[in-house]
C-alpha cells in the first residue's frame, strides 16, 4: 500500500493513493502536479471521499482542469489536465 | 436528511426485485436506521425519561449526516488552507458558526440556553496550539474522525481511541508531572477547600483546574458590557459582534489570500473593482454547495439542540442528567455531586475521555480522585452516557449517508497512518483538555454563544496547524525522495 506515481508515456501520468486518508491524497496530488508540465494528464486513483472535495477545489483554484470523474463504491478515478 | 425513526418504514415499502432494497448498501443503511429506531422505542418503553439521552442520539445522527454530506472537518479547514491553498472548509465553518449564533441568540432570548462561557486565559491558546498541531497528523479533528469512522476508516477509529485514553490518563496523571505545576497553583487549589477524596493537590490537571482555571473569569461579551436587554445582548452583541462580524472579516481575508487570484483569472477580469470582488466572495462561499449546505444544516441543528435540551431540562426540572440518572437508580457512574457530563449541546471530547476512564476503571484503576471525573463529569457506563451516544450517533449517521452515497469503504490503515493516528490523537487529547474543549466545545460552541474565548482557541489552533503542515510537508518530501515509486 505505497503511494505510486508513474509516467505512462506521452504526457500521461498516474498517481495511486488508495488506502490513504487526509491529508495524504491531496498533498501527493499537489506534489505530482508540480512534477508535470502544462497540458499533461494525471489519472488519479484514490479512495478517501473527503480528499476529493479538496482536490476538486485545488484544481479550480490553480487552473487545472478536472475533466473526468469516475466514482465507484468508495473508489475514485479522476483525470486532471494540468493548466 | 431526516432523523425520525419513520424513515425506515418508508424505505421498506419500496421492495421489489429491481428495487431500492436489492442493493446491499441500502439494506445496511436501513438496518442502521432500524436499529436506532428500535433502540429508541425499547429505551422509551423502559422509561420515558430516556428521551433526554435519545435526543443526543438523534441530534448525533443528524450531525453525522451533515458532516458526511459536506465532508465537514475542522482539521481540513486549517490543513487544506496551508497545505494546498483551498479555503473551502474554512468558509464552511464560518457559515456554520454564523447560523449557529443566530439560532443560539434566539434560544437565549427564549430563555432555554444552557451555555456556560469558558474561563479566559493563556491555556486556551496553548491548548489550541497542541490540538491544532495534532489534527494535521490524524487527518481529522475530533468530530471529523467520528464521521470518517462512519465511512469505514479504521485509522479514524484509532484516533478516537487515542483521544479517549490520552485525555483520561492526562487528567489523572500525578507524581513526577506535578513538578510542572507552579507552587502558586497548589496554594490556590488548597484555598478552594475541596473534599479530601479528590486530592486536588495531587495531579497536574487538578492543580491546573483548581489553582489556575478557577481563578480566571469568562463571560459573554454582552455580560462583560453589562447589556441587559435580551434582544440587544443576544442578537446585536453576542451574535453580530462576537460571531458574524469576525466571521465576515475572516471570509474576506480568505478571499484575498486564497481565492482572489484564481477568481480574477477564471473570470478574465482585467481591472477588478469592488463589485468583482464581492462577486468573487459569493463565488467562493457557494463554490462547494455541499459544504455550504452542511454548514447551514449543522449551524441550525446545533442551535436547535441547545433549545430542545433546554426545554427537556425545564420539563423534568433538572440542571444535569446526573440528577435524572440518580432518580432512576443509576448512581454508579455519577460524580460526588451526582452529576455527569451533560453539556446540552454539540460537544465531542469529554465524553470520549469518559469512555477511556470507564475502561480503565473497569480494569481496576482509580479514576475519580480528581476534579475532572470525581467532581464534575463522573465516569458513567457507556450504555448510559448521553453525550457519548451523540458521538455514536455521529458515526452511525455518517455511515448511513456514506452507504447511501456508495462512499462507505472499510479502510485498513498503513503503519504510517497508525502511528500518526495514535500520536496525533494523543496530542489532540492533551490539547483539548488544556483548552477545555476541542474545536467544537472550545471554539464552535463558545463564539456562537457570544463568548470571545473561542477566537483565542482558533488562533492557537491555526498556529499549531500551520506548524503541523510545515512539518508534514517535510515528511512527505522526505518520503517522496526515498521512494522509487514516486521518483521520476
Amino acid at each position: 500500500m505505497a503511494v505510486k506515481f508513474e509516467e505512462l508515456g506521452d504526457g500521461q501520468f498516474q498517481l495511486d493513493v488508495c488506502g490513504y486518508s487526509c491529508p495524504h491524497p491531496q498533498m501527493y496530488t499537489k506534489k505530482a502536479l508540480q512534477k508535470m508540465s502544462g497540458g499533461d494528464v494525471l489519472t488519479l486513483v484514490f479512495d478517501n471521499p473527503s480528499s476529493g472535495e479538496s482536490i476538486a477545489a485545488m484544481c479550480e483554484n490553480e487552473g487545472n482542469e478536472l475533466f473526468e470523474r469516475e466514482d465507484n463504491n468508495g473508489s475514485f478515478i479522476w483525470k486532471i489536465r494540468k493548466g | 436528511m431526516s432523523k425520525e425513526p419513520g424513515v425506515y418504514v418508508d424505505l421498506t415499502v419500496d421492495e421489489g426485485p429491481s428495487g431500492w432494497f436489492t442493493q446491499k448498501e441500502n439494506r445496511y443503511a436501513a438496518a442502521i436506521m432500524a436499529l436506532v429506531a428500535l433502540g429508541s422505542v425499547w429505551a422509551l418503553l423502559q422509561d420515558t425519561r430516556w428521551v433526554y439521552l435519545l435526543v443526543y442520539v438523534w441530534f448525533g445522527l443528524a450531525y453525522g449526516m451533515f458532516l458526511q454530506y459536506g465532508r465537514f472537518c475542522m482539521a481540513s479547514a486549517v490543513r487544506d488552507l496551508f497545505a494546498v491553498g483551498v479555503p473551502r472548509m474554512a468558509v464552511g465553518i464560518m457559515i456554520a458558526v454564523c447560523l449557529y449564533s443566530l439560532v443560539a441568540a434566539t434560544v437565549q432570548v427564549s430563555g432555554f440556553n444552557a451555555f456556560h462561557p469558558h474561563p479566559l486565559g493563556w491555556h486556551i491558546i496553548i491548548g489550541g496550539l497542541i490540538f491544532g498541531f495534532g489534527i494535521i497528523f490524524t487527518g481529522g479533528c475530533a468530530t471529523g474522525s467520528l464521521y470518517k469512522a462512519g465511512e469505514g476508516n479504521l485509522g479514524s477509529v484509532l484516533v478516537i481511541i487515542s483521544i479517549s485514553f490520552s485525555q483520561a490518563i492526562f487528567v489523572v496523571l500525578g507524581g513526577w508531572f506535578d513538578k510542572f505545576a507552579p507552587a502558586s497553583w497548589t496554594t490556590s487549589a488548597l484555598d478552594k477547600g475541596m473534599p479530601e477524596e479528590l486530592s486536588v493537590t495531587q495531579g497536574w490537571f487538578d492543580l491546573f483546574t483548581a489553582g489556575y482555571v478557577w481563578d480566571l473569569k469568562g463571560s459573554t461579551l454582552a455580560a462583560m458590557l453589562g447589556v441587559s436587554n435580551p434582544i440587544v445582548a443576544s442578537y446585536l452583541i453576542n451574535s453580530l459582534l462576537v460571531t458574524i462580524l469576525p466571521a465576515i472579516v475572516i471570509v474576506v481575508l480568505l478571499y484575498a489570500f486564497y481565492y482572489r487570484k484564481g477568481h480574477v483569472r477564471r473570470e478574465k477580469i482585467e481591472q477588478p473593482v469592488l463589485k468583482d470582488h464581492i462577486r468573487g466572495i459569493w463565488s467562493m462561499v457557494t463554490s462547494s454547495k455541499n459544504t455550504a449546505i452542511a454548514g447551514i444544516g449543522l449551524g441550525a441543528f446545533a442551535g436547535l439542540h441547545v433549545w430542545v435540551t433546554g426545554i427537556l431540562r425545564d420539563h423534568y426540572g433538572i440542571f444535569n442528567f446526573g440528577e435524572m440518572l440518580a432518580d432512576m437508580g443509576h448512581k454508579a457512574g455519577l460524580s460526588i455531586q451526582d452529576t455527569v457530563f451533560d453539556p446540552g449541546y454539540w460537544y465531542i471530547t469529554t465524553q470520549e475521555a469518559q469512555w477511556g476512564a470507564w475502561v480503565m476503571e473497569t480494569m481496576g484503576m482509580d479514576m475519580r480522585d480528581n476534579i475532572f471525573f470525581g467532581l464534575d463529569n463522573g465516569v458513567p457506563n457507556p450504555l448510559i452516557n448521553a453525550p457519548g451516544f451523540m458521538s455514536i450517533g455521529i458515526i452511525l449517521g455518517a455511515a448511513v449517508l456514506a452507504l447511501l452515497r456508495r462512499e462507505f469503504k472499510i479502510k485498513v490503515p498503513s503503519m504510517e497512518t497508525v502511528v500518526f493516528a495514535l500520536v496525533g490523537g494523543l496530542l489532540m487529547g492533551i490539547g483539548a483538555r488544556v483548552a477545555m474543549g476541542c474545536n467544537i466545545g472550545a471554539y464552535f460552541a463558545t463564539v456562537s454563544n457570544g463568548d470571545p474565548s473561542g477566537w483565542l482557541f482558533l488562533l492557537g489552533m491555526v498556529a499549531g496547524g500551520y506548524v503541523g503542515v510545515k512539518l508534514f510537508n517535510l515528511w512527505i518530501s522526505w518520503r517522496v525522495s526515498r521512494s522509487d515509486d514516486f521518483a521520476l
